[in-house]
């Protein structure tokens, strides 16, 4: 039994890394008052793009290790971009953003599949970045394996929570960015301009969600495949409704979301192969959409002006 | 400066065609493709024979009734992204039924139909009730459930549903085939006079008939008056005596019985037996489509007709011997849907239009015009 919840914590951990990350950017674009649903589609770009670099340089040790962060930092800027990207049809034109993401979404998987295609083709992998084993620790029983010889981009993971936490909560652009998100009407009378802030929400969200795909196809598979990101793009947009966009709330969202997951890989592998596994895929969405029904109860928690498009000409 | 607005129209349109083209030939020259000839095989290709043209055709039928149960759905205030789920759960139910029964012919495809129709009218409810009763998103409870629905039916094809010849085997699983008294026939098999290349099945005309109801259902009855009303102005509609959230999961079931019955069909036109991946995509496509159309059922008519043809011009893609795989269709949907999206609103804004007015009257050294 204590093998099996160990077996179970370690797979779950790395899992709930790539949603954690997508979907801290996801809250910043929604505390600024952006709805983004093409996270996927911005995921699928950064797995692409931070696939791309390290396949294409190669290189071993030291050199590797520069390579692979370069993949890293340019799936960042490739998210951003789209973001921006999308930015230009949601803030400047301000088009209703659910079908915008579900444009950005197809965009962006059709385009990294499109490119895979083109540029690496077939199914071939990356060395990309292992996990690091933190002497002592690592050595610890249980908890050593669990917590300690993780990859790092785990550990940047978690520790972008309180990061994120502080950057919206304690610094001046935070406050900014979340009255943008609750009364952007009051935050344009103060001086703030909503347009310019909801831009650099949206380029910090979308780079955070690149970054999550590059954490996919570098540390996590090593490989990128059509279905690679499959549909965590839009868990992570539904976790951020369930942390109730806190970035603590988010951060036990995606651990539940991928504990489940990990149940169904940790079953497998003891081998319960009688009881269909299709049912346990299904768990995590049926756990989503039964605490959003909880959510959906609350008001007053989130951006109040979510999903709205600002313009300061108009009267609303 | 009397047509201006015709102009200013025009105009937008004009530079989003553009815009799209634009992106779309740079992709392809990153690609390394002959822009031109992938142009060509995209768009002209498709009519080159019959043969070509019925494919064409067999696509458009799924969109179409997708694309009109979107409609429904947006006119009534809800984006429905859950087609896929509620395709795959329609014609779960028609198989199963299909399977189970021994009917004539004209009484067993009326019947699986409604099954069809039954199965995605109520997988549809479902996330509908959650957004009345709960206020939870549909834009979230719908990707949701189109993830359930695929997991229970890949469990359904697995075990329940599972053809005996490959049970064991290492080949896909699927269902047993369906009796052939239960296939939609083909065009030529109905008019024998018909040219042999005219090969696509009848569902169009179910699909056509659908667009038809819906469009009269729609604006020319009360219920239809009020569901809109309802997607219109929430507000006003519940001020004016309307129970907004009954007939938002009404709209909901109606989009959902749509793309039930668009999987139904596409199974008893085209695959005859319940396979892994046989929805196409068509749920999100639908999307496309439906906004293409510009949200009215007769609208998506012709907008299904241009993106089966893209979608069929892309996959002949690599027939053609043009380096571009067929992910392409995505990225063309894609990037429709947002430039649309963009250019509506620059449509629907006065105050752009009077600018850009303006300007031009300035530009041609004019006064200005009323």
């Amino acid at each position: 039994m204590l093998d099996f919840i160990v077996l179970f914590l370690t797979v779950g951990i790395p899992l709930s890394s790539a949603l954690l990350l997508a979907s801290l950017g996801e809250t910043v674009n929604q505390r600024s008052g952006v709805f983004n649903l093409g996270c996927e589609g911005v995921m699928s770009m950064g797995a692409f793009v931070g696939m791309l670099i390290p396949f294409m340089v190669g290189g071993a040790g030291k050199v590797a290790w520069v390579v692979n962060l370069a993949g890293l930092l340019a799936a960042a800027l490739v998210g951003a971009l789209l973001g921006l990207l999308f930015g230009v049809v949601v803030i400047k034109f301000g088009a209703p953003q659910g079908i915008a993401g579900i444009g950005l979404q197809l965009f962006g998987t059709g385009l990294a599949g499109s490119l895979y295609r083109h540029f690496i083709g077939g199914a071939q992998g990356v060395a990309g970045i292992d996990a690091i084993r933190i002497p002592i620790l690592s050595d610890l029983p249980m908890v050593g394996k669990m917590l300690f010889s993780c990859n790092p981009m785990v550990y940047f993971a978690f520790l972008m929570v309180p990061a994120v936490h502080y950057l919206l909560f304690k610094t001046p652009w935070g406050l900014r960015v979340r009255a943008c998100g609750t009364m952007p009407r009051a935050a344009d009378s103060m001086g703030i301009d909503v347009s310019r802030t909801r831009y650099q929400a949206l380029a910090f969200g979308s780079a955070m969600a690149g970054l999550a795909g590059a954490y996919l196809s570098v540390c996590y598979a090593k490989i990128f495949t059509d279905t690679l990101v499959g549909g965590r793009g839009f868990i992570a947009v539904a976790l951020v409704y369930f942390g109730r966009w806190s970035p603590l709330g988010v951060m036990g969202g995606a651990l539940l979301f991928s504990l489940a997951q990990a149940l169904q890989l940790a079953v497998q592998a003891y081998g319960f192969t009688t009881f269909p596994y299709e049912f346990l895929v299904m768990l995590p969405y049926v756990l989503v959409i039964v605490v959003l029904i909880f959510v959906g109860k609350s008001k007053h928690v989130g951006p109040a002006m979510l999903g709205k498009p600002f313009n300061r000409e108009m009267r609303t | 400066m009397k047509h201006f607005k015709l102009v200013y129209t025009a105009g937008v349109i004009l530079l989003s065609v553009l815009l799209t083209l634009g992106i779309a030939s740079l992709i392809l020259a990153v690609l390394g493709a002959d822009v031109l000839k992938t142009f060509w095989v995209i768009f002209c290709y498709p009519f080159t024979t019959l043969k070509n043209l019925s494919g064409v055709i067999n696509i458009m039928t799924p969109l179409t009734i997708v694309g009109v149960g979107i409609c429904v759905a947006y006119r009534s205030g809800i984006v429905n992204i859950g087609g896929e789920g509620q395709m795959i759960m329609g014609l779960l139910l028609a198989i199963v039924f299909a399977l189970n029964t021994e009917l004539p012919r004209a009484l067993a495809l009326p019947a699986i139909l409604f099954f069809g129709v039954l199965g995605g009218a109520c997988w549809g409810a479902l996330p509908g009730l959650l957004k009345a009763r709960f206020g939870v998103s549909e834009l979230l409870s719908t990707v949701m459930f189109n993830y359930i629905a695929a997991q229970f039916y890949s469990y359904c094809l697995r075990v329940p549903l599972l053809d005996p010849a490959v049970a064991g085997g290492s080949g896909d699983p699927q269902t047993v085939k369906l009796s052939t008294s239960e296939w939609l026939s083909r065009i030529n098999e109905v008019f024998p006079s018909l040219d042999k290349g005219m090969r696509f099945h009848t569902g169009i005309f179910i699909a056509l008939l659908i667009a038809l109801l819906v469009y009269l259902f729609m604006w020319k009855t009360p219920v239809g008056f009020k569901m809109r009303a309802a997607g219109a102005s929430d507000r006003a509609a519940r001020y004016g005596g309307i129970s907004v959230s009954r007939y938002m999961v009404l709209a909901m079931m109606i989009s959902g019985a749509c793309c039930g019955l668009a999987g139904t069909v596409e199974i008893l036109g085209v695959h005859h037996r319940g396979l892994g991946n046989c929805t196409g995509g068509y749920g999100f496509s639908g999307i496309v489509v439906a906004l293409f159309g510009g949200l009215h059922p007769l609208g998506v008519i012709p907008a299904a007709f241009f993106f089966a043809l893209i979608s069929y011009g892309c996959s002949a893609l690599q027939i053609n011997k043009i380096p571009v795989p067929s992910n392409m269709i995505d990225v063309l949907q894609g990037l429709v849907i947002l430039v649309i999206v963009a250019a509506k609103l620059v449509l629907a804004n006065p105050y752009l239009m009077d600018r850009a007015q303006r300007r031009l009257c300035a530009l041609l050294g004019r006064k200005e015009a009323a």
